[in-house]
């Protein structure tokens, strides 16, 4: 795999689970609105995805279209963060995980709208968009719920502490940023991290949340190495098309 | 646990420029941040709107139903309030 399909794959794998997630929510969230709402992000990134893996498919030019990179790849070929595919969780920690990615993800939409990709710059100028607006929406509820009642509080704190060693990942260097970015094509991740702190961390202190200290623990999805819910993920994700291969409608 | 509804907020939308706001629905958000937001979810996800008002509905001062008679009936038979005794020139026929 070149580099730059790797890096392309990291992107639209990450958009794609963390939509996938999301979805998850249809039906189930606490009041209609935000059922709505999540479902709207949700889809934003499946969109991006699809935008993202199929700009993918052309740079491979092996003749797998964005359908066959999502559902008939195997976990170990899937390069999105950890960090998106941990199960969700309560409403708070499903914000809070929100909330935390898309600031990274706006940080590297804004980034690569600079791109020699030309593909690659107007799916960025396009998304970048959405994910401001992800990020005002995750925020505003980070805020509301960790300054909020004493059982709000204690549950966002817990799910602070349970994320953020996995934040760690989205910054860690690896040669394929480095040689994108000697290509003109993407920014290194871990260049994005004093923006991506400069939002998330007055988040943080106004919903009275604490970081953990930082651990040396790093998740290594983006390398295809994913947790124990990847699995499961996808045979939910991918069972159609396993079970009626070419199924459309 | 205490487990209050949110408020009722009335939502308007102006879906192009130049045009006036519009009611267009109501939706529950504990506050008016939430209820902006909530708005734009719910009733901007097909190219409605361009600007969003949302109301706290208890805001709202309306007229009673029961006094429909006193306030709107009165208006029926004043046929001289509608200005169509006006012979128009042709070149401005569709005022």
């Amino acid at each position: 795999m070149t580099p730059h399909l790797e890096y392309l794959l990291r992107i639209g794998d990450s958009t794609l689970i963390l939509g996938q997630r999301l979805s998850e929510w249809c039906g189930h969230a606490p009041v209609l609105e935000e059922d709505i709402a999540l479902a709207n992000v949700a889809l934003d990134l499946i969109g991006q995805s699809r935008l993202v893996l199929t700009h993918a498919s052309t740079i491979e030019g092996a003749g797998r279209d964005e359908d066959q990179l999502a559902f008939l790849r195997t976990e170990g070929q899937f390069r999105n963060v950890t960090l998106v595919e941990l199960p969700n969780g309560d409403f708070g920690r499903t914000v809070l995980r929100s909330f935390l990615f898309s600031t990274f993800l706006r940080e590297l939409w804004t980034g690569l709208a600079a791109s020699a990709d030309s593909g690659l710059a107007a799916i960025a100028a396009k998304s970048v968009k959405e994910s401001r607006y992800h990020v005002q929406h995750a925020g505003e509820w980070v805020i509301r719920l960790g300054d909020g009642t004493d059982e709000s509080h204690a549950r966002m704190q817990r799910a602070v502490d349970d994320l953020w060693p996995y934040t760690a990942e989205l910054f860690a260097p690896t040669p394929v940023d480095d040689m994108v970015h000697a290509a003109g094509v993407g920014v290194k991740w871990t260049e994005l991290r004093s923006a991506w702190d400069a939002t998330v961390l007055p988040v943080l202190e106004e919903a009275t949340l604490k970081a953990p200290e930082g651990s040396a623990f790093v998740s290594r999805g983006k390398l295809g190495m994913h947790s124990e819910h990847m699995g499961h993920l996808l045979t939910e994700m991918q069972y159609l098309q396993r079970t009626y291969p070419g199924a459309t409608w | 646990m205490d487990r209050k509804e949110w408020p009722l907020w009335e939502v308007f939308i102006r879906n192009r420029n130049g045009l006036d706001h519009k009611h267009c629905g109501s939706l529950h958000a504990p506050d008016e941040r939430m209820a902006l937001q909530n708005a734009r979810d719910v009733y901007t996800r097909r190219q409605e709107g361009v600007s969003i008002w949302v109301v706290r509905a208890d805001h709202i001062v309306a007229s009673d139903p029961d006094a429909k008679p006193e306030l709107f009936d009165p208006a029926a038979d004043k046929i001289y309030r509608h200005p169509t005794f006006f012979k128009l020139p042709k070149d401005v026929d569709h005022m």
